[in-house]
């Protein structure tokens, strides 16, 4: 069973989230399976509402589904704790959000070596820095949040998930709070990183442009998968 | 280690970032007044004391009627205590041709250990301090000795065996005190000259005592060592059993204090509280990220709390050094008024800000904090996953038993902790509730009003619980400040009541009955105020319900000593001012029963009841009446009482004596002098000098409660400020987000003005009302004075609450209107 599955960076079967509303249980994800090989990037798309962010928070172990599976590398998701989805999390998995989530109180070096210095690295500095300077932001290492732009402050969220090295990158419509320009420029810098690094990147967004530059696209429509194709 | 480590290197970037500033100041400003008042109140209560201890001339006194032995005073040096001795005995001594009862006192040189003589090198010679006492062969005698001897200064006299000569008039001893009854005027000596006057026989009526004095802990640790060597007969009193006036005035002057060590201990709390729960607030999102990047559930509490500790250590280390340097500042301002040289403090405020800061944060801290623990991860994906919800009535319960438990700890007065945890505990269920059907009432209230009150209303509605908590909070801490303030009143007019201006100074006794008139006369004739006569007939109690006294023994030590020594017996149609009756009722006026009334502690001393009948034997001949009520007594208010005071039908017709207690203002002296002319066998004490002493301690005992309530206020409203700027952060982005969609200035500011002076209004309305309750429960359990309730309370809370609060949080939305609101909406 481990074999089987460890061909595969990550697979999913039979992937449903039932959530109760004030009209009764609604199905949000429906019967959903899959499986991306590893160093594969694949994009997510669909409307507004069709499941794309519940999907990725079921495949990233962020939450658990209602019933069906996950394995990531080798570890099958659904049936550790909370805890042990944590640390697997700790070292397989990096992500970048929407809306950044850097933290306010720390500047941007401070954010990338965060999660080296939750994993005890020997030299979070050096190492962060290292990150920034291949997203371009070197000399913004002492900026806080605040004082970056969107884009900016993408690229400093993009380093610091590839620094701890992740098998599996997973990004919620990180172009979705820029303007065209900007976006472009960042996806630009996170296929980059992720040519270099061989990650395996599981991307959701609605623009299609971006979803063509990975090797497989998903479309999604009512918590099901309506089309699968090659780029 | 890790987190230990990581938790350091997080909080130092968190402040770095200006993070944590909110809550480090809250955290500071309430160290910061705790322990100013901690430091403050230990000071002057320790001044009070000082001035207190005076009237025992030591800080503790050990009396005898046998030899005290020396090892006591061995004792007492080797714990590095300072000692005196002092020996007293009546006795007649001898003029060249006239002779007076003198209470003769033989003191070693370190007497008096607390407070100064006063003498003088001749009769009505200016009187000066002293630090010296009579040296062997010299004595110092008291004016009225001297007048009674038709001496002066120079003079010799014969004590016992032994040739003394006058050097100096004593006029004031610090423990002269308040034994009018008895008094025989002073003459001072050197005890080096006691044996050779040979007064000192089997059978003479002597008293020892030695004096002790020293720091405060030395005094504490000595005593209980020493109450364990007493013999019985060896009387150990200190300041507790000195005269009642400086007692009651210390004992509500101490209370008061620990009240404003109380308050400010809940002032903290609150700011602490508020603070550290909007940082709980703030780290939701952090939370949520840590667990995304792979940090476990546990790992993440025990990062908070590691944050929560050293922050809350190096919080209390600055609050504590700035709580000191602030306090000292205080007693350099007041210097002149307070005391010459205020004692030093102790390190105990230190302790208690370390603890307290501790204690509040585990209380009201620490269940936010692993609340925000259990953030779900999936907050990163949607930013409405919420930790479950804290039950705050639970949480903020278990706070305020850990401050309470705390209160207890440094008050020991579990009567005036249990009564402000009543208060507050009253309090926090209606600001509770009310603040709950404020929330509910504006939702309704909205639709009719204005659109800033519309906004102001809403935002209140909408942030419910946060709203409720605020409530509270404001509430509670407006609630100590004004029960401060009113119990500061109430304490401050008793005191200025207790002795009045023309409180009677000058005793006289021993007026015969037919001079009685003779006087009233002369004093009518002076312009003096005429006061009341009081007849004091000598008696012996006999018989108690038939059974000879004699042959019962009493339990009661004190009812022992009662029982086997005269009595003063006193007659009176009605009862003195400031009696109370306890049980039973007093005669109508004119009665020809035969009864009396006995003072509440002296009859059960002596275990009579009701309707006992008591025999007495006045001049040889058997008096009886009955027990029909007991009283209680003021003692304080140096008008002449009695244990036993009879229908006159009772005593009149037997052999008495009357004593008078009248004022004479310093022009009025002549007279006084002319009234011991004119009646030259009645005595005048003249207790202007023991007034004088009570007096000073009341007005330093005020003084400190006046500096330590203003202090407690000023640190009050510090920290009630923190708390409204942690309260602000969510309104500040709200208000720039409206100055994007274009409203003006002026609607966004009422609208935060709104907001602010309804929740400031409601805190206010409900502080008001505990704080009434509270007071009065103080003012009659505690501290034991009258209490009217005030409609000036409820006015001053509302209106000092929506000014307070309401100008608070328009300063600090202030920022958003005179900025642009992208600087703002940036930071956030
Ligand atoms: N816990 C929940 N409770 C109720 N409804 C939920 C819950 N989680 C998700 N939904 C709903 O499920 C649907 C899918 O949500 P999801 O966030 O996965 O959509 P999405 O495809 O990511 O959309 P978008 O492109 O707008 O981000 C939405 O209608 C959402 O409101
Ligand atoms: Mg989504």
């Amino acid at each position: 069973m481990n074999n089987q599955n460890s061909e595969f960076a990550l697979k999913a079967e039979n992937l449903s989230k039932i959530v109760t509303s004030p009209e009764g249980p609604l199905t949000i994800l429906d019967q959903v399976s899959l499986q991306v090989s590893a160093g594969d990037r694949i994009a997510i798309t669909g409307a507004s509402g069709a499941g794309k962010s519940t999907l990725l928070g079921l495949l990233a172990g962020l939450d658990l589904p209602t019933s069906g599976k996950v394995w990531l590398g080798g570890n099958e998701l659904t049936a550790l704790d909370e805890d042990g989805r944590a640390a697997l999390r700790a070292n397989q998995v990096g992500f970048v959000f929407q809306s950044f989530h850097l933290i306010p109180s720390l500047t941007a070096l401070e954010n990338v070596m965060l999660p080296l210095e939750l994993a005890n690295h020997s030299q979070p500095r050096k190492a962060a820095m290292q990150a920034l300077e291949s997203v371009g932001l070197h000399e913004r290492a002492g900026h806080y949040p605040r004082q970056l732009s969107g884009g900016e402050k993408q690229r400093v969220a993009i380093a610091r998930a590839y620094v701890v090295r992740p098998t599996v990158l997973f990004a919620d419509e990180p172009t979705g709070n820029l303007d065209q320009q900007t976006g472009e420029t960042v996806i630009e810098i996170l296929f980059e990183m992720n040519r270099e690094s061989g990650t395996t990147l599981v991307l959701v967004s609605h623009d299609m442009g971006l979803a063509q530059r990975c090797d497989y696209i998903l479309e999604m429509e009512a918590g099901r998968i309506k089309t699968e194709q090659n780029a | 280690m890790k987190s230990l480590a990581l938790a350091w290197r997080l909080l130092l970037r968190d402040w770095k970032s200006g993070e944590l500033t909110v809550l480090a100041i809250s955290l500071i400003i309430a160290v910061t007044s705790l322990t100013a008042v901690a430091f403050l109140t230990d000071r002057v209560g320790h001044a009070v004391e000082l001035r207190a201890a005076e009237s025992l001339a030591a800080d503790l006194r050990l009396s005898s009627s046998r030899a005290l032995p020396e090892k006591y005073l061995h004792i007492a040096t080797e714990v590095g205590l300072e000692s005196a001795v002092m020996v007293t005995m009546p006795s007649v001594i001898f003029d060249a041709d006239r002779s007076a009862l003198a209470a003769i006192r033989a003191v070693t040189p370190s007497y008096p250990l607390r407070g100064k003589l006063k003498t003088a090198t001749a009769l009505l010679a200016a009187e000066s301090e002293t630090a010296s006492t009579p040296a062997p062969g010299e004595a110092w005698a008291s004016t009225r000795l001297l007048a009674r001897l038709g001496a002066d200064t120079g003079s010799t006299i014969r004590v016992g065996k032994t040739q003394l000569k006058i050097t100096r008039v004593l006029s004031f001893r610090p423990d002269q005190g308040l034994q009018f009854l008895d008094l025989a005027p002073t003459l001072l000596i050197n005890i080096a000259d006691l044996e050779a006057t040979t007064l000192v026989q089997p059978g003479s009526r002597v008293t020892y005592r030695q004096l002790f004095s020293g720091q405060r802990a030395t005094i504490n640790d000595f005593k209980p060592q020493l109450e364990a060597l007493l013999q019985s007969g060896e009387q150990l009193s200190d300041i507790e059993d000195t005269n009642p006036q400086i007692r009651s005035a210390m004992e509500s002057a101490g209370r008061f204090l620990n009240l404003a060590s109380l308050v400010s201990v809940l002032l903290a709390a609150v700011a602490v509280a508020m603070a550290s729960r909007r940082y709980a607030l703030r780290h939701r999102d952090r939370i949520a990220l840590l667990k995304c990047l792979g940090s476990q559930q546990a790992f993440i509490i025990r990062l908070n709390l590691l944050q929560m500790l050293m922050l809350t250590m190096l919080g209390a280390a600055v609050g504590v050094v700035l709580g000191y340097l602030s306090q000292e500042g205080l007693a350099w301002i007041a210097k002149d008024l307070i005391a010459q040289e205020l004692p030093a403090p102790g390190a105990a405020p230190v302790f208690l800000g370390f603890v307290t800061a501790l204690c509040i944060l585990c209380g009201f801290a620490l269940p936010d904090l692993i609340q925000m623990g259990k953030t779900p991860v999936l907050r990163v994906l949607r930013q409405d996953v919420e930790p479950p919800p804290l039950r705050y009535g639970i949480s903020y319960l278990a706070g305020i038993i850990a401050v309470l438990a705390l209160l207890q700890w440094i008050i020991v007065d579990i009567a005036l902790v249990l009564g402000i945890a009543l208060g507050a505990a009253i309090t926090f269920i209606m600001l509770g509730l009310a603040g709950w059907l404020l929330v509910k009432a504006t939702s309704r209230f909205r639709g009719v009003a204005g659109v800033a009150w519309r906004y102001g209303l809403a935002n209140l509605n909408r942030r419910g619980r946060e709203s409720v908590v605020q409530v509270v909070a404001f509430g509670l801490g407006l609630m100590v400040l004004i029960l401060l303030t009113l119990v500061r009143n109430d304490l401050m007019d008793t005191w200025r009541d207790s002795l009045p201006a023309d409180t009677p100074n000058q005793f006289v006794i021993n007026i015969q009955a037919h001079e009685v008139p003779l006087m009233q006369q002369f004093l009518k004739d002076r312009q003096l105020q005429v006061p009341i006569f009081v007849p004091m007939i000598r008696a012996r109690l006999t018989l108690i319900n038939g059974e000879d006294v004699n042959q019962m023994t009493f339990e009661d030590p004190q009812g022992e000593r009662w029982a086997r020594r005269e009595s003063n017996l006193s007659y009176s149609d009605t009862m003195q001012t400031g009696n109370s009756l306890t049980g039973g009722s007093w005669w109508p006026a004119g009665t020809e029963r035969h009864e009396v009334s006995l003072e509440e502690n002296f009859a059960s001393e002596l275990n009579i009841k009701l309707g006992d009948v008591l025999g007495f034997e006045i001049a040889g001949e058997p008096v009886t009446a009955t027990v029909s009520s007991f009283r209680t007594v003021e003692w304080d208010t140096f008008k002449p009482n009695f244990f036993m005071v009879f229908s006159p039908a009772a005593l009149e017709g037997y052999p008495a004596s009357y004593l008078a207690a009248l004022y004479a203002s310093p022009e009025d002296a002549g007279k006084v002098i002319d009234l011991m002319r004119q009646f030259p066998s009645v005595t005048v004490i003249d207790l202007e000098a023991t007034l004088a002493q009570v007096r000073d301690v009341m007005d330093k005992a005020s003084l400190a409660v006046q500096a330590v309530f203003l202090f407690t206020l000023f640190a009050g409203f510090a920290v009630l400020w923190a708390a409204v700027q942690s309260s602000l952060d969510e309104r500040r982005f709200e208000s720039a987000i409206l100055r994007t969609l274009g409203a003006s200035r002026k609607r966004v500011l009422s609208g935060v003005a709104v907001e602010f002076i309804a929740i400031g209004l409601l805190a206010g309305l409900l502080a008001s009302t505990g704080a009434s309750l509270a007071a009065w429960h103080l003012a009659v359990n505690v501290f034991k004075l009258e209490y009217q309730f005030s409609p000036a309370v409820w006015l001053a809370g509302p209106l000092l609450g929506m000014l307070f609060v309401g100008i608070s949080g328009l300063l600090a939305t202030w920022r958003v209107v005179t900025h642009s609101p992208v600087s703002v909406l940036r930071s956030a």
